[in-house]
């Protein structure tokens, strides 16, 4: 295989979870209506119950909304690492699964370019989000919308490899109801997206410290501070040394001899 | 070939099988199967739901490590050269893998993709693909408009498109009426001695074998009987495949 038949499968994966993106209007729907539900309503809501008080990297007090934008940023990615990778469990997706893995290039390459297309695509929907929070008067400076791109890819391929490796080993809880309440939920309420992790601190110190070691809570923060044109090193080193730990685990999930594909008899 | 991954060894066989055995969790399911596919045979494994087909083919198709046993596609080792011989393998899988919501064209444009071929340059060879299973007229439809044996034709010409030397088709007829059964395995065995492909079908209807094919018969994970139909009928004395299939399987379930 030379170099430019690596280009041209990554291209053709590519070209295909675009296409399918495209085509699947109701998927593209609620991936915006979710974000948009919380940051209308539950923002509304919330605005006058929680203050937030000056903290990194806003320099001067903000608006509820203004918080939780980032986190949902993150939430978008989250579903849709979560959704494009479980949906190969699914029968149906399980056979484009075995197309791809009868292709002759390197089964990590296919699983990468799996993933960046996901990821891709997740990131896609965040700018459409922002454009939409930019109308609800959530204006970051026009720099981080540039700064943000690398933070939200870094993060989308993080939690896609996780979905990717959840989806290699998951036989008994082949719904998306069960990953939301063992995976999604408890992310995303045990993270910075919603509230700072100090108000967590002033409940309870365990929870807090539970918070702080969650890869989403890094997620976040890596793109709530290349928003507001801030890099925030510990945790984005913390979203890239997750990605690789989920990576290398999806990767002997997927792997023919080591992994749980062969208990699947799903997939037999 | 120029690609140098497909290019074949002088004599090699299409397919060996050599000795395979799998278990999932507490249960064998194959136990030491051997067999080959000459290069541009047909051979047709035949047995019943459960026999063992689709573990092989996972296997074939390296879903599944084979650690007891060898795989080897012409001349090929699965463990050692998977890659190499993956890139002369088509397959159509039991359930359909295309995409619905993609154009024929686009799923035929993916496909070359997943095997490094540049899709500008296979245009013309998609176009014949589809013209050779009627399908030219509809390259712009999605794929969820075609009815379930266009769709399986989709998949044959898909699974050729990269020219593989060794077809594996897994009960690719089920579920079809006898008009498209009949067009499907027509176009196969054509294809078959046009480009010497070799093939392996599995199936359980046995009406769909010929006197000159390669028979192998898969019974709760053992071969029972290999050879020609011509060979399996003298054999068991039946006067029908169905007839010699019935006898083979019901010997095996009776001694038990």
């Amino acid at each position: 295989m030379t170099l430019a038949q690596y280009g041209r499968c990554l291209r053709g994966i590519l070209v295909r979870e675009g296409l399918r993106f495209l085509h699947q209007r109701e998927r593209f729907f609620g991936a915006l209506v979710r974000p948009l539900v919380w940051l209308f309503i539950f923002a509304a809501g919330f605005r006058s119950v929680l203050g937030v008080s000056i903290i990194p990297p806003y320099e001067t007090y903000i608006l509820y909304e203004e918080y939780i934008v980032p986190g949902l940023a993150a939430m978008i990615l989250l579903f849709s690492g979560m959704q494009s990778s479980l949906s190969m469990v699914y029968d149906r997706e399980m056979g484009s699964m075995r197309l791809l893995m009868v292709s002759p290039f390197p089964r990590w390459y296919l699983l990468f370019c799996k993933l960046a297309a996901g990821a891709l695509v997740a990131v896609v929907q965040v700018y459409l989000f922002l454009a939409i929070a930019w109308f609800w008067e959530v204006q970051p400076p026009p720099l981080g919308y540039l700064m943000v791109l690398p933070a939200l890819l870094l993060a989308a391929l993080m939690l896609g490899a996780l979905g990717l490796f959840l989806s290699s080993v998951i036989r008994q809880l082949e719904n998306f109801a069960g990953v939301m309440n063992f995976v999604i939920f408890p992310m995303f309420f045990a993270s910075s997206a919603l509230y700072p992790l100090w108000r967590i601190r002033d409940s309870s110190h365990a929870l807090y410290e539970i918070c702080r070691f969650n890869p989403f809570t890094w997620a976040v923060e890596t793109i709530r501070f290349a928003l507001y044109t801030q890099v925030s090193w510990t945790d984005l080193l913390g979203v890239a040394a997750a990605l690789a730990l989920f990576l290398a685990a999806a990767l002997i999930g997927y792997d023919p001899g080591r992994g749980m594909m062969r208990f699947k008899q799903g997939g037999a | 070939m120029e690609n140098p991954a497909t290019a074949e060894q002088p004599g090699a066989l299409a397919l060996e099988i050599d000795g395979v055995s799998f278990d999932y969790p507490g249960r064998r399911v194959l136990e030491g199967v051997a067999f080959s596919v000459p290069a541009g045979g047909f051979c047709v494994l035949l047995g019943v739901n459960g026999a063992g087909k689709t573990t092989l083919f996972s296997l074939i198709t390296r879903l599944f490590l084979c650690r007891t046993g060898a795989i080897r596609i012409l001349g090929k080792d699965l463990g050692r050269e998977g890659p190499g011989a993956l890139a002369a393998l088509g397959v159509v899988f039991q359930q359909s893998t295309l995409d619905l919501d993609l154009s024929l064209r686009q799923n035929l444009r993916y496909h070359c993709a997943l095997h490094g071929l540049d899709p500008a340059e296979m245009a013309p060879r998609i176009d014949s693909a589809l013209s050779r299973v009627g399908l030219a007229d509809r390259a712009r439809d999605k794929a969820r408009q075609l009815s379930g044996g266009q769709r399986r034709r989709l998949e044959l010409a898909r699974a050729l498109l990269h020219r593989p030397r060794l077809l594996l088709a897994d009960e690719p007829t089920v579920g079809l009426d006898v008009h498209s059964r009949q067009a499907i395995i027509q176009q196969v065995r054509a294809s078959c001695r046009d480009q010497g492909v070799g093939v392996l079908w599995a199936t359980h209807l046995v009406d769909e074998v010929e006197p000159d094919d390669q028979v192998v018969v898969l019974h709760r994970g053992r071969v029972l009987s290999r050879g020609t139909a011509g060979e399996l009928l003298r054999d068991t004395g039946g006067k029908t495949v169905h007839e010699a299939f019935s006898r083979l399987t019901s010997g095996t379930g009776a001694g038990e």
